[in-house]
C-alpha cells in the first residue's frame, strides 16, 4: 500500500446461502485503487460484479454465508468496524453508491432537492437550508438546472434522474463512488452526456470511481484501470491502456473480440458455452471449460502472475 | 465462427428487387384526452415516414427512446392502425385486409421481442410455445406440428431438441430464451422478420451469437428483416441500409457504409460521435454532445425537429420549414436543409 492508495481490497469473500447450496459470488478478490482514479469492473451477468459492490459497501442481504477479507479505505480497516461505526464513518462520508437503475431508485413522493439534501443532514449534521444549498451546488456539478430542486422525479427525464442520483452520491464529498451500471438503461447521447459529467467530476472534485458494467465499449470512457471478473474472481486487472490494446487472459481476449465496433471493422467472435453456476464451482481455473488455450495444468487453481503492468490469473503466464 | 462483414452479397435470388413492404406517408398519432374525455392534442409518434423494403433486404431503424421507432414497428405488425398513410405488404394494403387477411399477414411476418423472458409465457414449455402459432396457423396434424417444431429448433441451434422440448422458459439461459423466441417467429416461415432490439438484454458474448444466427437465417431463407435498435455499433454487422429516426421522422436513409463513413445529417453525426469503441484514449477527452433532449411529440418544434439542438442550424429556414428529403449519390437520402 502506498501514499496514493485510497482503497485496498485483499482476499474479499462473499458467499450466500441458498436452498440449492452456497453461492460463491465473490471469491477471493484483490485489487487496489488510487486517489482520483477510476477502475472498471467488467464481466457478464452473474459473475459477481454487483455482489462485489455490495461487499465493499457492506450492503449485505440476510442470507450471507461467509463475509471475510480485508478492506482498507484511506488506511482505515473497514472490516474491523462494527455496523454503527461503519454507517457513521464510512458510508456516504468515505464512499457512496449509485445503485443499479438509480433513476428508478428515487423516492417518487419527495422533491429531488430534499432527497439530495438528506445525506448531508444525516451524515454531516447540516441544517436543512445549508443542505439544500449544498444540493444546489452539486446539481451544478452534474449539470442539472437549479430550479429542478423542487421538482418530483416523475417530472425529470431518465438522464436527468440519473444525474440526480449521482448528485446524491456526491453531496457528502466521499472520496470513492461506486457506480453500478450507471448508464445501462440510457440512450447513446444521454450515456455520452453522463460520462462527460463523470469525467468532469473526476477532474474537478478528485473523486475516485469503481464503475461496474458489462458494457465494455462505454466503460473505456472512464477507465484508468480495468478489472475483469469471471465466476466470482478477478482474472485480470491492470492499466486500461495496456488492457484495451492487448488483453492477456484468454477470457478477456474473447470478451474483447465479441465487442462490435463502429470504427474499424473486425471479425466478431463469441464464447461457446455458458459461465459456470456459482454453486459448487469446479477445482482449478473456472474458465477452463470454455478456454481455447486450456492444457493439463488448468485443473489446478492458477496463480496470479504480474505481467505487462497487469495481474493475470492464468497458467499461461506462470513461468 | 466469423461473421462476414461484407454483408451485401450481390448474387441474390431474382426476387431481389421485388418490393415486399412499402410504407407510404405513414402517420401514427395517439389522441390525448383530458379527464377521460375532451380532446387534448395528439402524440405524433410517427409523422410522415416512407420507405420501401425489398425482399431479402435487412434494414436497421436507429433512434433514441421515444423517437417513435416502436410505434412504427407495431404499425408494421398491424397492431396499431395508422392515422394516415398506408402499409402495403406484397401488394396488399393493410387497411383492406379482413380478419382472415390479418391472420394470413401475421403468418407472413415474424416478430422477435426485446426481452425474451417477458415474451415467453412462463407456464408453457418450449413445445407448447412453438406449437401455438402452428395451431393458429391451421396445421391440423399433430405429427406434422412436432416435425416442424423440431426443424425450427434445429435451425436456431437448440439441440439436442429432446433436451429442450419439455423445458420451461425459466430453466433456460437468456441466449436460449432468445433462440426460442426466434424459433417461434420463424416457425410459420415468414417473409419478413421484425426484430425489436433482439440483443440489448443479452451479454456481450451471447449477443454476437444471436446476431450471427439472425444473419444466417436471413440469408438462408431470403428473409427481409427490420432491425430496430439504438446501438449503432451492431447495425453494420447486420443490415444493408440504416434509417435514422428522430422525433417521429426519418432524417437519414443510407446504405450502411455510406452512412457510417459519410454521415450527412447533424443528428447522425452526433449519434456516431456519442457511440464509443473500446479504447483507453476515450477517457482523456470529452465528447461533443448536442445540448438538450429530444422534443415532446405532443408539441414538436416547427420546421426541422432537430433545429433547437443543431449546431449547424440556419436561422429563418430550419426553424420555419420542415426539410424535404434530398437525394445524394449512392441512394443516400437526407432530410436536412444543408443539402438543398
Amino acid at each position: 500500500m502506498t501514499e496514493q492508495t485510497l482503497l485496498d481490497v485483499k482476499n474479499l469473500v462473499l458467499h450466500f446461502k441458498t436452498t440449492h447450496g452456497v453461492v460463491q459470488a465473490v471469491d477471493g478478490v484483490d485489487f487496489t485503487l488510487d486517489y482520483n482514479k477510476a477502475v472498471v469492473v467488467l464481466g457478464e451477468s452473474g459473475c459477481g460484479k454487483s455482489s462485489l459492490a455490495k461487499a465493499i459497501l457492506r450492503l449485505l442481504p440476510r442470507n450471507v454465508g461467509k463475509y471475510s477479507g480485508q478492506i482498507h479505505l484511506q488506511n482505515v480497516d473497514t472490516m474491523a468496524l462494527n455496523e454503527e461505526e461503519f454507517r457513521r464513518n464510512v458510508r456516504w462520508v468515505g464512499m457512496s453508491l449509485v445503485p443499479q437503475a438509480a433513476m428508478n431508485a428515487l423516492n417518487p413522493v419527495l422533491r429531488v432537492g430534499d432527497q439530495v439534501a438528506e445525506p448531508s443532514m444525516v451524515h454531516l449534521g447540516l441544517r436543512k437550508d445549508q443542505a439544500l444549498v449544498q444540493a444546489g451546488k452539486m446539481f451544478q456539478h452534474v449539470g442539472v438546472p437549479n430550479d429542478f430542486l423542487s421538482r418530483y422525479p416523475f417530472e425529470l427525464s431518465g438522464g436527468m434522474r440519473q444525474r440526480v442520483a449521482l448528485a446524491m452520491a456526491l453531496v457528502t464529498s466521499p472520496s470513492l463512488v461506486v457506480l453500478d451500471e450507471p448508464t445501462s438503461a440510457l440512450d447513446v447521447l444521454t450515456q455520452a452526456n453522463i460520462f462527460n459529467v463523470l469525467k468532469r467530476i473526476k477532474k474537478e472534485l478528485g473523486t475516485s470511481f469503481i464503475l461496474i458494467t458489462h458494457d465494455i465499449a462505454t466503460s473505456s470512457e472512464l477507465a484508468d484501470d480495468v478489472a475483469v471478473m469471471y465466476a466470482g474472481q478477478i482474472v485480470e486487472v491492470g492499466d486500461a491502456f495496456r488492457f484495451f490494446a492487448q488483453p492477456l487472459h484468454p477470457y478477456s481476449k474473447k470478451l474483447m473480440a465479441s465487442v462490435p465496433t463502429l470504427r474499424g471493422k473486425k471479425e466478431l467472435e463469441f464464447i461457446t458455452g455458458q459461465p459456470p453456476s456459482l454453486i459448487g464451482l469446479p477445482q482449478g481455473c473456472r474458465f477452463a471449460a470454455r478456454c481455447p488455450a486450456r492444457f493439463a495444468k488448468c485443473d489446478q487453481n492458477p496463480p496470479v502472475v504480474e505481467r505487462e503492468g497487469r495481474k493475470v490469473k492464468c497458467w499461461l503466464y506462470a513461468h | 465462427m466469423s461473421l462476414d462483414t461484407n454483408i451485401v452479397s450481390k448474387e441474390k435470388l431474382p426476387s431481389r428487387n421485388h418490393v415486399l413492404l412499402s410504407i407510404q406517408d405513414l402517420h401514427v398519432w395517439f389522441e390525448l384526452r383530458r379527464f377521460g374525455f375532451g380532446h387534448a392534442g395528439y402524440v405524433r409518434a410517427v409523422d410522415g415516414v416512407k420507405f420501401d423494403l425489398r425482399a431479402g433486404e435487412a434494414i436497421a431503424v436507429v433512434g433514441e427512446s421515444g423517437c417513435g421507432k416502436s410505434s412504427l414497428m407495431k404499425t408494421i405488425l398491424a397492431l396499431y392502425k395508422p392515422t394516415k398513410g398506408e402499409v402495403v405488404f406484397d401488394h396488399k394494403k393493410h387497411s383492406e385486409l379482413d380478419n382472415a387477411g390479418i391472420r394470413w399477414y401475421r403468418s407472413q411476418v415474424g416478430y422477435v421481442q426485446q426481452d425474451p423472458y417477458g415474451a415467453l409465457a412462463p407456464f408453457m414449455n418450449v413445445r407448447q410455445i412453438l406449437e401455438e402459432p402452428l395451431i393458429i396457423g391451421g396445421v391440423k396434424s399433430r405429427e406434422e406440428r412436432l416435425q416442424r417444431i423440431r426443424k425450427s429448433m434445429e435451425e436456431v441451434k437448440l439441440h439436442p431438441v429432446e433436451d429442450f422440448l419439455e423445458k420451461f422458459p425459466h430453466m433456460l439461459s437468456g441466449g436460449q430464451q432468445q433462440r426460442v423466441v426466434i424459433a417461434r417467429a420463424m416457425i410459420l416461415e415468414p417473409k419478413l422478420l421484425v426484430a425489436d432490439e433482439p440483443v440489448s438484454m443479452l451479454d456481450a458474448s451471447v449477443r454476437v451469437e444471436i446476431l450471427k444466427l439472425l444473419r444466417g437465417l436471413q440469408e438462408k431463407h431470403n428473409l427481409s428483416v427490420i432491425y430496430i435498435t439504438h446501438d449503432l455499433s451492431t447495425v453494420s454487422y447486420f443490415s444493408e441500409r440504416i434509417f435514422v429516426m428522430y422525433a417521429g421522422r426519418l432524417v437519414e436513409k443510407a446504405p450502411v457504409n455510406s452512412l457510417l463513413q459519410n454521415p450527412l445529417h447533424p443528428y447522425t453525426d452526433a449519434l456516431l460521435e456519442g457511440t464509443s469503441d473500446p479504447d483507453a484514449n476515450n477517457a482523456l477527452t470529452f465528447k461533443e454532445v448536442p445540448p438538450g433532449e429530444p422534443p415532446s411529440l405532443v408539441n414538436p418544434p416547427a420546421g426541422c425537429r432537430y433545429h433547437p439542438r443543431c449546431p449547424r442550424v440556419i436561422q429563418g429556414l430550419c426553424d420555419v420549414d420542415a426539410p424535404p428529403e434530398f437525394e445524394r449519390e449512392g441512394g443516400h437520402v437526407v432530410a436536412c436543409w444543408l443539402y438543398k
